[in-house]
């Protein structure tokens, strides 16, 4: 079937089968192969996209879900000059992943934390990002960069 | 070494930001799960339903009907391959050939133009099987009459990592056997002043790389190509020139970032069926198993182990005895090695002066276990550290004053025949009991628990590498070490960075591949900083000793007159960069010098362990007495690692791995009904997340440059996990006093403890 939607600001026509997740779709048929695919029961987050600015778990949402809406992959995060985003930048500065393969997964989900709640207290990461595993960094970094991150965006809109 | 000793360092010792961090943030980072090879077609796994079975006929050819369908693999139609490997005991068939071992060992592959089509053609292999009696723990595969798992008996393989002979396959379900006595432990508990006797449990772990295993194999005329998720490509290349019979220069493996291992992705894994799979289809094969199929796949040995540990009337440790019984499932894959440290390990970081220490791995009919961080050091320090406690306890000491005045002195022999104590556990100790405020009453519902370990590092001292300069003054290392995520491509240009004197910036990474990289035997057991780390910088010191002479050679003036400085050479007024040197001396702007370097069992690594990893940890613990739950309060850690290369890195390696640690002391665990695994999902297999952090970390680095490392660096990683569990049964004494020695400690288990605390308090 055809498919319509608007992936990091730009429109995507493209052919899906019925079947096909939004991870398939991205990764193999997109080659947006930044998205990562850890448990495929929604447990994990390590698959997380924005869909309509919320977070979503690729691995079981069916493609044809997104139809006609916006979805943003972690390749949609910087800006087009490269400069990353303040997530993005603060996960580099507090050495907040090591492996890496929950990272796109779990920039995705803050960015959408921050997004509603700019000034998220340590409790209030901690409750939002429960659904992102990281088997890595015990946490404790993604913490401290996603309030890092905040600070930042906070200067920012100054 | 004076060198060593160095201390004002412009790049080592510094956290500098990850090499891989733009690439990982932003989503560009490779891993094998990302490569599409031209015309690549897709494998699917079919694997068994039962634990033990006689494969008595397979007929794949309806599946080999369906459309899209390549070609197929069984284990009867392997002719021209010698499908069975294994580094340390050649027990495992790439796909199972007459009998299946384990419910979930593949049985058959299937190859398609996608993965729908593989998968969807995979009940259409009719395999008809003879159910045999499973055997699910060592204690059934012991007893008489047993059925066993082998039948065959096997050579010793030369890359199995340790002196003595292997075990497996002599009639019994014995894989490994292992055995260490010094002393005369009867005599000392004969005359101890005290004595703790008791049987511990550490459970069947799954790492959960949150990168399930995945490989891509292509089998041509230059021989066998393979992009894996391996820590140890050329470990995987040795298996694979036996099963392919092939020289070791027509096999290539390749690997990008992988996506964490833990362990879990040492040694061979999927890429012999994979690279069977491209040799029957003769198009570039792609297996990428599921986090189900990974947790069919490999796990931590469980291990039951008894223990005795004695004192002498001034509470001085004077023995200590156990008899270990690990699970190793039905193939042996490391866990000779692990049977063999597991030994070693559970002596513990004490200066005992008679030991004698019994181990047993044995086969059974479950997923077969391999190294898991940590590899038999958290197993045994499970009874280990909890012994401790309850020695201390029974003779009313403080345990974190017991410990200090019992762990091993540095630069003591404390292990007989092995390297001398390069560590500070003192020190070490008193860090952590500091930072969790050892001294200062506790709150109700509160414990705390401070541990330690030592392991003899499984890092057998075999590393080359190249490190080329070119003619603008920038540096390529060629290096074998994997990125795990470690850190390893952050630290190693750190070193050439500092030993060359150019920016970071600079320093480059060719890494892991077999065709290309230099040999580096492994990146596990916590090795890379130590014995890559020190190749990196004897390969830079060649690199340089030949630019000073062909410095000379340009300047016409005598070697000895040439002085090495930052970035360059000094002669009189005359001062050259590398890339002035370089290029002056080939009379062209380009061209490059290599320098090279090979690590073996010699000088500073002759003798083993070629460091011993420790490091100390902390805990404090709430028990809520309603429900049994645990919830860790506090953690510290101190790793003793002698220098650390890049402190923010080595801090979150310790946090990594007391996290890991932390999951199997508080709810870890695979569960068998019968020979099905029954949790064998992220649905019902539970892992740390957010919520189960403890809100006040604090991390430190002990760094006596005491190691035979970079700088005086050694290993760290794997010691943070050790100590865990049994910490967190501690401090649950500590808190409630209960004592569990059972790992996990689940709210069940916790809430029965204190229940019979309470009906025994009643009776009384
Ligand atoms: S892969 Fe989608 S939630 Fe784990
Ligand atoms: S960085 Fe490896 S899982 Fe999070």
């Amino acid at each position: 079937m055809r498919l319509c939607f608007q992936l990091n600001g730009r429109p995507v026509e493209i052919e899906c089968e019925a079947a096909d997740t939004l991870a398939e779709l991205l990764r193999n048929h997109l080659n947006l192969t930044g998205t990562k695919v850890s448990c495929e029961v929604q447990v994990c987050g390590a698959c997380t996209v924005l869909v309509g600015g919320l977070p979503v778990s690729s691995c079981t949402l069916l493609a044809y879900e997104v139809r006609d809406k916006n979805v943003v992959t972690i390749e949609g995060l910087a800006q087009p000059d490269g400069t990353l985003h303040p997530i993005q930048q603060a996960f580099i500065d507090d050495f907040a992943f090591q492996c890496g393969f929950c990272t796109p997964g779990m920039i995705l989900a803050a960015k959408a934390l921050l997004d509603e709640n700019p000034k998220p207290s340590e409790d209030d990461v901690i409750h939002y990002m429960d659904g992102n595993i990281c088997r890595c960094t015990g946490y404790v970094p993604i913490v401290r960069a996603i309030q890092k991150a905040a600070e930042t965006l906070k200067e920012s809109k100054k | 070494m004076s060198e060593q000793k160095k201390t004002d360092f412009h790049v080592v010792n510094h956290s500098v930001p990850r090499r891989d961090g733009r690439a990982k943030v932003t989503g560009k980072a490779l891993y094998v799960g990302d490569v599409k090879l031209t015309g690549m077609a897709y494998a699917r796994v079919l694997r068994s339903p039962y634990g033990h079975a006689k494969i008595v006929s397979i007929d794949a050819s309806r599946a080999a009907a369906r459309p899209g369908v390549i070609a197929f693999l069984t284990g009867d139609n392997l002719g021209g391959l010698n499908p069975y490997y294994g580094h340390a005991v050649k027990d495992h068939p790439l796909v199972a050939i007459e009998k299946v071992r384990y419910a979930g060992e593949p049985v058959a592959a299937v190859v398609a133009e996608d993965e729908r089509a593989a998968f969807e053609a995979l009940e259409f292999i009719d395999v008809r099987y003879e159910e045999l009696k499973p055997v699910l723990t060592p204690k059934e595969a012991l007893e008489k009459g047993a059925p066993l798992l082998h039948e065959r008996k096997f050579e010793a393989g030369a890359l199995r990592g340790f002196e003595g002979d292997v075990t497996a396959g002599r009639g019994t379900n014995i894989c490994q056997e292992a055995h260490l006595r010094w002393g005369d432990v009867e005599a000392a508990f004969a005359k101890a002043a005290a004595v703790v006797e008791a049987e511990y449990y550490f459970p069947m772990a799954y790492a959960y790389a949150m990168e399930p295993y995945v490989a891509i194999a292509e089998v041509n005329e230059n021989g066998v190509t393979i992009y894996s998720s391996a820590q140890h490509p050329f470990m995987v290349r040795h298996d694979l020139t036996t099963v392919f019979n092939l020289p070791v220069s027509q096999i290539r493996l390749i690997v990008p970032f992988v996506g964490g291992g833990y362990g879990s992705k040492s040694y061979t894994k999927i890429e012999p069926l994979v690279a069977a799979c491209a040799w029957k289809a003769k198009r570039p094969v792609k297996l990428q198993l599921s986090v189900e199929e990974a947790m069919l796949t490999t796990r931590s040995d469980d291990a039951l182990t008894w223990m005795r540990t004695a004192v002498d009337s001034n509470g001085k440790i004077i023995a200590r005895q156990a008899k270990i019984y690990m699970n190793t499932g039905a193939y042996a894959e490391n866990s000779p090695l692990v049977c063999e440290k597991a030994t070693n390990r559970c002596v513990g970081p004490y200066a005992i002066a008679n030991v004698q220490i019994d181990t047993y791995s044995i086969y059974t009919n479950t997923v077969p276990a391999s190294s898991y961080r940590g590899f038999g050091c958290a197993q045994v320090t499970m009874a280990g550290e909890s012994q401790i406690d309850e020695l201390a306890a029974k003779i009313g000491k403080d345990p974190y004053e017991f410990r200090l005045m019992n762990v091993a002195h540095p630069s003591e022999e404390f292990f007989p025949k092995m390297r001398a104590f390069d560590g500070n556990l003192k020190q070490d100790l008193e860090i952590v009991a500091q930072a969790i405020h050892w001294k200062e009453p506790r709150s109700k519902g509160r414990g705390r628990s401070i541990g330690c370990s030592v392991s003899d590092a499984g890092a057998y001292p075999l590393t080359s590498t190249v490190v080329r300069v070119h003619a603008d003054g920038s540096v390529s290392i060629m290096t074998g070490s994997t990125e795990l995520g470690q850190g390893s491509h952050t630290i190693i240009p750190q070193i050439a960075a500092e030993e060359l004197g150019v920016p970071f910036e600079n320093v480059r990474v060719v890494a892991s591949d077999t065709a290309i990289t230099p040999y580096d035997r492994s990146t596990g057991a916590s090795r890379t900083t130590t014995l890559m780390g020190r190749a990196v910088l004897e390969a830079s010191r060649e690199a340089i000793e030949q630019m000073a002479r062909m410095a000379a050679d340009v300047l016409k003036r005598a070697a000895d007159e040439i002085e090495v400085i930052k970035g360059g050479v000094q002669c009189g007024e005359a001062r050259l960069t590398w890339s002035e040197v370089i290029s002056r001396y080939y009379g062209l702007p380009d061209g490059e010098v290599i320098g090279r370097a090979y690590i073996r069992k010699s000088g500073d690594f002759a003798k083993l362990p070629v460091f011993w990893e420790t490091a100390c940890t902390g805990v404090e613990v709430s028990v809520d007495e309603e429900t049994g739950r645990i919830r860790m309060e506090k953690l510290a850690t101190a790793g003793d690692v002698g220098l650390a290369i890049n402190p923010a890195l080595a801090e979150g390696q310790d946090i990594g791995a007391a996290t890991m640690g932390m999951g199997i002391g508080l709810f870890e665990e695979l569960v068998y009904e019968g020979s099905q695994l029954v949790n064998g999902s992220l649905l019902d297999y539970r892992v740390p997340r957010f919520s189960d952090l403890p809100r006040d970390v604090k991390l430190q680095l002990v760094e006596n440059r005491d190691g035979v490392g970079p700088y005086g660096a050694k290993g760290g990683g794997e010691a943070a996990l050790n100590s865990m569990p049994a910490n967190i049964a501690n401090a649950v004494y500590d808190a409630a006093g209960v004592r569990i020695r059972q790992a996990p400690l689940t709210p069940e288990k916790v809430w029965r403890a204190l229940k019979e605390k309470k009906a025994e308090g009643r009776k009384q």
